[in-house]
C-alpha cells in the first residue's frame, strides 16, 4: 500500500487550516487556499471499508465518526438526538456522532460542499434548503439505490423498498437519467385544515365543490370568520399548492407532470387557468392584510377561531401544538372539485413523501450515512418519529400501538378515502428554484387580486420557458 | 553625506509604525480585498458554489443581467433610494441639529439650542444603537397590515382603515425608505451637531447682531460652513442606499415583493447565490453593484467639491 493518498489528504488539510500560508510563500498559500484556485478537490478516500454482512450491508466501519445535520424546524431535531442517533449508536457503539440542528441548511452547508468537507447525512429541508438539482448535477449526492435494495432492519428477509409506502422512492428522484438521491421520510397529506369543533358548532361541513365553497364563504363571513386565508409574506407556496392540486383534479396528474417537465404550454393548460380562476374567487374573501403576515400569525388566528380553512400539510397540528387551545381539533379536508367533469374525484388528496434526507457523495463516512437512513427506516425509529413529531412516516405499519392525534386520525381517514386517487407532488419546486420563486410571487399577485387567472398562467408560462431556455440550469424529467 | 541609510532611530520609528500597520493591512487584504478580487473572477465563471469545478464563460453572466427584469427592478429601486433617502435624511438631520445647537436663539450673548436639546440629542441617537435586525423586527410590529399593527391600531382608533404599508406595491418601497431614514437620522444629527459646534460661535453672533434671523443664519452661515461634513454624510448615505438588504429581507412581502416592488441588488445577489445556486451570476451582480457604488462615490466627491473655508 502506498502512502500517496494519505499524503495528499494531509497536505490538503494543512492548506485548509491555512498552514501553508504560514510556511510557504504567503501569496502562493493564499492562492491555493481560496475557493477559486481551480483545483479539483480529490474525492476523499473512503475509510477502508469493513466487510459487508447481513447486519452491516454497506460495510460501515464500526468506529468511523458520523456527522448528521438536521433541519430544526417544525419537527425540531429531538427525534434525531433522542431516537435515531442513539439507535445508530446501538449498532456501532464505537462511532461518535456529531449532530447539528440548524435552520439555514443552504447558507451553512454550501461553503462546505464547495470545499469538499461535507457531513454524512443532511436533512435538506426548510425555506433555505439546498438546491438538490444543482447538487446532483455536480455529482455531490449519493445514489440511494443500494439503501432501498438493502435488507430491512425489522425483517432481513424483506428489502427496505418493500417496507415503504408506494411512491416514496420515486418522490426522491432526480438527475437525468433519474435515480433516487433523496429519501423523503415524512408522509404528508396536503389540503384544507379546519377546526372540527368549530365546524360542528356552526353546523358546517367542508365544501366539496367550489360552488359550495362560495356558499360556505358567505356563511362564514356572516359569522365574522374569514373563510380562507394564507400568509402571503412567507408562505405563498401553501396557496400555490392548492392551485396545483385543483389543476390536477381538473385535468389529471399529467398536468402537473407536464409542468415538472417544462413541457410547452404546460401552464397555459385550461386546467391551470380554471384552477387559478377558482382560487382567485376565494381570494376575494381574504383581507388584504394577509399578504403581509407570516404563517405563524395566520395559523394563530385560525387557532383563535378567526379563520375557517387554512391550506397546509399534515405537520400543521404539531407545529401549532403549543398555541392550539383546548377544544380545538384539527381536521383535514380535500380541496373542492372545480368542475363536474374533473378527472380526479373530490376525495383525491395530495399526499406525498416529503422532508428529504440526502447522503453527500464526498462525505468521510458515506456508508455510515446510508446506514443511518436504513436505521431511520426501521419501525422503532419511525414510531419514535411519529411520537415526537405527530407526523406519519413512509414506513408501513410503524404506527402500530400508537394513539394518533385528531389531526393524524383525519389524515389516515382522508388517505383511506382517497385510495389510489393521489395528486402527485410537484418536483419543479425543488428542481427549478427560479420557477418556484416566480410562482410564489405570481400566486400572491393572483390571490390578492392584482392579476387575472389568464395573466397568472401566461406569466408562469413565460417563467417556465425562460427556465427551459436557460442552459445553465440542469434539466430533469419524470415519466410519472 | 549618508545616502539611503536609515539611522537606527528612524528605523525603530518606522519599524514601530509598520508593525502596527501590517496586521490590520494584512487582515484587510485577506478578508476584504481578496474577496473582491475573487468576486470579479467568479463573475466570469459558471460556478454554482457547490463544487470546486467550473468553467470560464466570458461575459455571459453580464449579458444575462441585461434582460433580467428583476435585476433592473432592483436597479430602479436603488435610483429611487439614492435620490430620496439621503435627501430626506440630511434634510431632517440638518433641521434637528440646527434646532438642537442654534435654534434657541441667544442667551447671555451665546447661541443655544432649543430647551431640552441635550435630552433630544440622546433620544435621536437611540435608533443607531439598535442592530438592523432588531429595527426590522420592531417595524414588523409597527407596520403590521392589520388592526393589530402599532400604526394601524392608532389609525383604527380615529376611524381610518388599516394601511398596507408593506403590502401595497406602490407604497412598500417608500415604507422601507421611511424605516431607513428613521434609523439613520440620529447618527447624522450627531455628525452635523459636531460639525456645527466646530464653527466659531462669534460668526453666528456677529450675524445675529447684524439682525440675521434663524432662517438666514441657517442658509447663509451654517450650511456653507458645514459643507465638508455634509459631503461626507451624503457619501455615507448614498452607499447605504445601495444596501438595504437586511430591512427588505425582514420586512418585505415574499422577500422583495409584492411583485418585486421592494427588491434591492444585495437581496437579489443573495437569492441568486443561495437559492438559485448561480454564484457566477450573483458575482456578476456584485461586480455591477461595486461599480455603481464606486461611480456614485467618485461623482459625489467631484461634483460637490468646493473651496474649503478656513477658520
Amino acid at each position: 500500500m502506498t502512502s500517496t493518498p494519505r499524503e495528499i489528504t494531509r497536505r490538503q488539510m494543512m492548506r485548509r487550516v491555512g498552514l501553508t500560508a504560514l510556511v510557504a510563500v504567503p501569496a502562493a498559500g493564499l492562492l491555493s487556499s481560496c475557493a477559486t484556485s481551480g483545483e479539483t478537490a480529490a474525492p476523499s478516500t473512503a475509510p477502508s471499508a469493513a466487510a459487508t454482512s447481513a447486519t452491516n450491508p454497506f460495510g460501515v466501519k464500526a468506529d468511523a465518526p458520523l456527522e448528521v445535520v438536521i433541519f430544526k424546524g417544525g419537527y425540531s431535531d429531538e427525534y434525531a438526538t433522542q431516537s435515531h442517533e442513539p439507535l445508530y449508536k446501538a449498532e456501532f457503539p464505537k462511532a461518535t456522532i456529531k449532530h447539528q440542528g440548524i435552520q439555514t441548511i443552504s447558507q451553512t452547508l454550501t461553503p462546505r460542499f464547495a470545499s469538499g468537507d461535507v457531513p454524512d447525512v443532511v436533512n435538506n429541508s426548510g425555506t433555505d434548503n439546498l438546491d438538490a438539482g444543482a447538487l446532483i448535477g455536480a455529482g455531490q449526492l449519493l445514489d440511494l439505490t443500494p439503501l432501498f435494495e438493502a435488507p430491512s432492519i425489522d425483517d432481513p428477509s424483506k428489502k427496505v423498498k418493500d417496507t415503504l409506502v408506494p411512491g416514496t422512492i420515486e418522490s426522491g428522484f432526480g438527475g437525468d437519467p433519474a435515480k433516487p438521491y433523496t429519501l423523503n421520510y415524512v408522509y404528508t397529506a396536503y389540503g384544507l385544515w379546519y377546526d372540527a369543533k368549530l365546524f360542528e358548532k356552526n353546523g358546517w361541513t367542508a365544501p366539496k365543490t367550489f360552488e359550495e365553497f362560495k356558499a360556505f364563504a358567505e356563511a362564514a363571513k356572516a359569522k365574522n370568520i374569514v373563510p380562507f386565508a394564507y400568509a402571503g409574506k412567507n408562505a405563498s407556496y401553501y396557496a400555490y399548492w392548492m392551485i396545483l392540486i385543483s389543476a390536477a383534479k381538473i385535468g389529471g396528474n399529467e398536468v402537473l407532470v407536464n409542468i415538472d417537465n417544462l413541457a410547452d404550454n404546460a401552464w397555459n393548460h385550461d386546467a391551470v387557468k380554471q384552477a387559478a380562476a377558482a382560487w382567485a374567487e376565494i381570494g376575494k374573501y381574504m383581507d388584504k392584510s394577509y399578504e403581509g403576515l407570516i404563517h405563524t400569525e395566520v395559523q394563530t388566528q385560525q387557532n383563535q377561531g378567526k379563520i375557517a380553512l387554512y391550506p397546509s400539510g399534515s405537520w400543521l397540528e404539531s407545529e401549532q401544538s403549543k398555541d392550539t387551545p383546548a377544544g380545538f381539533e384539527y381536521a383535514i379536508a380535500p380541496t373542492p372539485s372545480v368542475t363536474a367533469a374533473d378527472q380526479l374525484p373530490y376525495e383525491a388528496i395530495r399526499a406525498a413523501a416529503g422532508e428529504g434526507y440526502v447522503v453527500p457523495s464526498k462525505g468521510k463516512n458515506a456508508t455510515g450515512g446510508l446506514e443511518y437512513l436504513r436505521v431511520m427506516l426501521s419501525k422503532p425509529a419511525a414510531k419514535a418519529f411519529t411520537e415526537k413529531t405527530k407526523s406519519l412516516t413512509v414506513v408501513v405499519g410503524a404506527t402500530e400501538g400508537l394513539t394518533l392525534s385528531p389531526g393524524l386520525t383525519s389524515v389516515v381517514a382522508a388517505q383511506n378515502a382517497a385510495g389510489q386517487n393521489v395528486v402527485t407532488y410537484s418536483l419543479f419546486e425543488t428542481w427549478y428554484k427560479e420557477l418556484e420563486t416566480e410562482l410564489r410571487k405570481q400566486t400572491n399577485a393572483l390571490m390578492f387580486g392584482r392579476i387575472s387567472a389568464d395573466e397568472f398562467a401566461s406569466k408562469m408560462q413565460a417563467a417556465a420557458d425562460k427556465t427551459k431556455a436557460d442552459s445553465s440550469i440542469s434539466k430533469q424529467s419524470r415519466s410519472v | 553625506m549618508r545616502h539611503g541609510k536609515l539611522s537606527p532611530v528612524l528605523l525603530r520609528k518606522y519599524g514601530f509604525i509598520a508593525s502596527f500597520l501590517a496586521v490590520p493591512l494584512i487582515l484587510y487584504v485577506v478578508f476584504v480585498i481578496w474577496q473582491y478580487i475573487q468576486a470579479f473572477q467568479i463573475s466570469f465563471t459558471n460556478s454554482r458554489g457547490i463544487s470546486p469545478n467550473f468553467d470560464y464563460v466570458g461575459f455571459d453572466n453580464f449579458t444575462r443581467l441585461f434582460d433580467d427584469e428583476v435585476f433592473w427592478a432592483a436597479v430602479r429601486h436603488h435610483v429611487v433610494l439614492l435620490l430620496a433617502m439621503p435627501l430626506i435624511t440630511v434634510a431632517i438631520a440638518l433641521f434637528f441639529s440646527f434646532m438642537l445647537n442654534l435654534g434657541g436663539g441667544q442667551k447671555n450673548g451665546k447661541m443655544t439650542g432649543v430647551p431640552g436639546s441635550a435630552f433630544y440629542k440622546i433620544v435621536f441617537f437611540f435608533p443607531q444603537v439598535l442592530a438592523v435586525a432588531i429595527v426590522g423586527v420592531l417595524f414588523q410590529a409597527i407596520l403590521r397590515p392589520d388592526k393589530s399593527g402599532v400604526i394601524n391600531s392608532a389609525l383604527h382608533a380615529v376611524g381610518v382603515d388599516p394601511v398596507g404599508w408593506l403590502i401595497s406595491p406602490s407604497l412598500a418601497l417608500w415604507t422601507i425608505i421611511g424605516v431607513m431614514v428613521w434609523q439613520a437620522v440620529g447618527f447624522y444629527v450627531v455628525l452635523f451637531s459636531a460639525g456645527m459646534s466646530s464653527i466659531p460661535r462669534d460668526v453666528f453672533e456677529a450675524a445675529a447682531l447684524d439682525g440675521a434671523g434663524r432662517f438666514v443664519l441657517f442658509f447663509r452661515i451654517t450650511l456653507p460652513l458645514l459643507w465638508d461634513t455634509l459631503q461626507v454624510g451624503w457619501v455615507y448615505l448614498g452607499i447605504a442606499a445601495f444596501d438595504g438588504f437586511a430591512l427588505v429581507q425582514v420586512l418585505s412581502v415574499d422577500r422583495g415583493g409584492p411583485d418585486n416592488a421592494t427588491t434591492v441588488l444585495p437581496l437579489e445577489i443573495w437569492r441568486t447565490a443561495f437559492t438559485y445556486s448561480k454564484y457566477g451570476v450573483a458575482s456578476a451582480m456584485g461586480v455591477a453593484l461595486f461599480f455603481m457604488t464606486l461611480t456614485f462615490a467618485v461623482l459625489t466627491l467631484r461634483v460637490t467639491r468646493r473651496e474649503r473655508i478656513e477658520f
